[in-house]
């Protein structure tokens, strides 16, 4: 009895200790970053990030400073937002009106079509990139903002709607019933009742969406122009010569991950609930 | 219920009939206006790409000539896109598994401890992290140089930590100043000493800046006397920086050269060995009387320990995927730790009461309940491995990036990235949408099937 009771203790603070172990191996690398993004490019020169731990002199914003100060990478943090926010709104309402009228409206073909948009959730990106950039190149889409939002609104909705309709359906028949008896038109409805019920779904889904487009560098590597591309681009333009621009893709990089990880600590839990059922893409 | 029965008394049959349509056709364009946004962008950006993806896939480069399935064949000929389809394989065989099997292990792990929420949190956020600012930031830990990469600086501390000297790769001696070189590179003292001597040895060629940090003036040890039956001496560098020094002697300024390894020879055999002190000095006690000869050995002088390759060509592949890992263990781990949660606690306790021990409990009862929930990890991360691209477009430098390719970077650098062929391309595209597609039905069945 003492002597499980003791194994179990031993065996629990071994536990704590390989635990403690992870996690600091997974904190690492983004220290690294940090304290990367804060030391001068002739301190990165002489040394590794870690030796600025012994002599916090290294440290300074001045990166940063310097970083704000470049007009081509304020735009592109500008350009980012103008992609993701215009993109989460649009996917969430889009898939909410096509989700909802899916689940309890009646029309033709109707189960037809949910089952098309089901399949298409397999669709690659990849696959759309080539003829879609023909098409806005006819349109004059090609190389603007609103040419990539098109694109990722394009390929989230497949997903947005499978996500919406099938929790949609969950609501009680006899709800939906009694709002129209009341004489509710489905406008009415789908605003007054359908929204706020489905608000957990809706902002799961907006979560994970914003994360996705805010993260993306594909999609806007190749329709975004130099004048309309987000900050993933931008960085990712300097990775060629790394060694020598570690000053600017180090601070760069924080300022990039730093939103999303943000929205993270702040919607902990509909953040997990989205990306887990966002995984199925 | 009320409501309905005193509506249906109202108005006449026909009339109701007829209201009854009206209302009905009225539903449907409602409905169809409801659809219709997404029906649009769908048909246009999705739909309609994937049918002319897989038509332009039966076409040359140019567009211009119908080649067959020419396209597919070339796709397991050409050498570069071979590979992709290979590093793709690699990449779908072995991130998911090690994926699968670390979050398992610590989804077990972390619910023994208090703080599981913290740690959970710690490792999921990752997954809020661009997939191009972990290539950067695993780009700054897989340097090649120490003293910029975190990984190599830990190589080599672990090395150097068994291995006392310091290398000097370029040091060597002055012809004709009393030392000669070996065939492996060693250097010997060309006239035997004995016991009580004291010996200098001069090398040149280590630039100032290469010198050890805290290395000593030499000419104190050096003037030191050596007792009757020990053996002293200095390894210094013979070299006075800014000029003024007399060769072959020790001159006030002159660095020793600590970490040296030092041995005592006698009649071919080393008696005795020691490494230098930070004035470069060196002592053999206890010596027996008799004539020496004092080695350098090459060991010395080989070029220093540089860490390991990561970004090399052979060990690009196995290095993006460790960057993956460290984005995508939490997914794995709180996914896999929300279907244990829902494991029956009774049959592991009654295992545990019947006196298994704990691995005998992970191994018979756990792994085997949980292993729906591990097929789903699994098979989302195919589909999600299947599919990757930033990584390894950012993390592999640019020589390397053939090495490292996976099937969505060879996508793009065939159509965009200056291949510019587009039928090899839309193939390739093609050939990924038919990847995917057996993992996307079982998903989205699993998927329906919970929400029932």
């Amino acid at each position: 009895m003492n002597l499980s009771a003791l194994r179990r203790g031993l065996g629990n603070s071994l536990v704590q200790a390989v635990l403690v172990v992870v996690g600091l191996l997974w904190l690492t690398p983004l220290a690294g970053l940090l304290v990367s993004s804060l030391r001068s490019a002739q301190d990165t020169a002489k040394g590794g990030w870690w030796t600025a731990l012994t002599s916090p002199r290294q440290l300074s914003f001045d990166n940063y400073t310097s970083l704000l100060g470049n007009a081509g990478m304020t735009r592109a943090f500008w350009n980012t937002v103008l992609i993701s926010v215009p993109t989460t709104i649009l996917v969430v309402a889009i898939a909410a009106l096509a989700g909802y009228a899916f689940a309890w409206l009646e029309f033709p073909g109707r189960d037809a079509l949910f089952l098309l948009v089901v399949a298409l959730l397999v669709v690659p990106v990849q696959i759309g990139l080539l003829p879609v950039a023909k098409l806005f190149g006819q349109l004059g889409l090609f190389g603007t903002i609103p040419g990539v939002v098109l694109f990722h609104v394009s390929y989230g909705l497949p997903f947005a709607i499978f996500l919406l309709r099938n929790y949609f359906a969950e609501i009680p028949r006899e709800m939906l019933e009694a709002a129209r008896m009341d004489g509710g038109n489905e406008w009415r409805i789908f605003t007054r009742l359908v929204l706020p019920v489905g608000r957990p779904a809706l902002a799961s889904l907006a979560i994970f969406q914003f994360l996705w487009v805010w993260n993306d560098m594909l999609v806007a590597l190749l329709f975004a122009d130099s004048s309309s591309q987000p900050l993933t681009v931008e960085l990712q333009s300097q990775i060629r010569q790394f060694g020598s621009n570690i000053d600017v893709l180090a601070p760069g990089a924080f300022l990039s991950l730093i939103v999303p990880v943000a929205v993270f600590f702040a919607f902990q839990r509909h953040f997990v609930q989205g990306v887990m059922a966002g995984s199925v893409k | 219920m009320t409501v309905t029965l005193t509506r249906t008394t109202a108005p006449p049959a026909a009339e109701a009939v007829a209201r009854k349509r009206r209302a009905r056709r009225r539903g449907r364009t409602v409905a169809l206006l409801f659809v219709l946004p997404a029906l649009l962008l769908l048909g246009a950006l999705v739909v309609y790409p994937v049918l002319f993806s897989v038509g332009r896939s039966f076409f040359d480069a140019s567009g211009t000539r119908f080649v067959g399935g020419d396209n597919y064949t070339e796709m397991f000929r050409d050498p570069a896109t071979l590979k992709a389809v290979r590093n793709t394989a690699v990449w779908v065989v072995v991130a998911p598994t090690l994926l699968t099997g670390l979050g398992l292990i610590l989804a077990v792990l972390v619910e023994k401890v208090r703080w599981a929420t913290a740690f959970k949190l710690l490792l999921f956020m990752p997954m809020a992290v661009s997939f191009l600012a972990a290539g950067i930031i695993f780009r700054l830990a897989y340097d090649e140089d120490p003293d910029k990469g975190v990984l190599n600086a830990a190589a080599v501390g672990v090395h150097d930590a068994f291995r006392d000297t310091a290398g000097y790769p370029t040091a060597r001696a002055r012809d004709g100043a009393g030392l000669t070189r070996g065939a492996d590179g060693s250097y010997r003292t060309g006239t035997t000493v004995s016991p009580g001597d004291t010996v200098t040895l001069g090398l040149v060629g280590v630039a100032p800046k290469d010198l050890p940090a805290g290395a000593e003036p030499a000419s104190a040890a050096a003037a030191r006397p050596a007792g009757p039956d020990e053996l002293r001496g200095v390894v210094y560098l013979d070299f006075t920086p800014g000029g003024g020094g007399k060769q072959g002697a020790v001159d006030r300024q002159e660095s020793g050269l600590p970490k040296v390894r030092v041995e005592a020879v006698r009649d071919g055999k080393t008696v005795a060995s020691t490494t230098t002190a930070a004035d470069g000095s060196f002592r053999f006690p206890g010596l027996e009387t008799g004539s020496y000869s004092v080695a350098l050995p090459g060991s010395n002088f080989s070029q220093p320990y540089d860490g390991i390759s990561w970004l090399g060509p052979a060990l690009v592949t196995p290095a993006i995927i460790g960057a993956y890992l460290w984005i995508w263990t939490g997914f794995a781990m709180v996914l896999i730790g929300a279907g244990l949660s829902t494991l029956p606690r009774d049959s592991l306790e009654a295992a545990r009461m019947d006196g298994a021990n704990e691995w005998q409990v992970f191994r018979r009862i756990t792994v085997p309940l949980l292993a729906p929930v591990l097929t789903v990890v699994f098979v989302t991360l195919v589909i999600n491995v299947m599919k990757v691209f930033d990584l390894v477009y950012i993390i592999a430098p640019g020589p390397v990036q053939e090495d490292a390719t996976v099937l969505a970077t060879q996508m793009w650098l065939v159509s965009f990235g200056g291949g510019n062929d587009q039928g090899l391309g839309s193939a390739l595209g093609v050939l990924l949408l038919l990847l995917v597609i057996p993992a996307m039905v079982f998903n989205v069945r699993r998927f329906r099937g919970s929400q029932r």
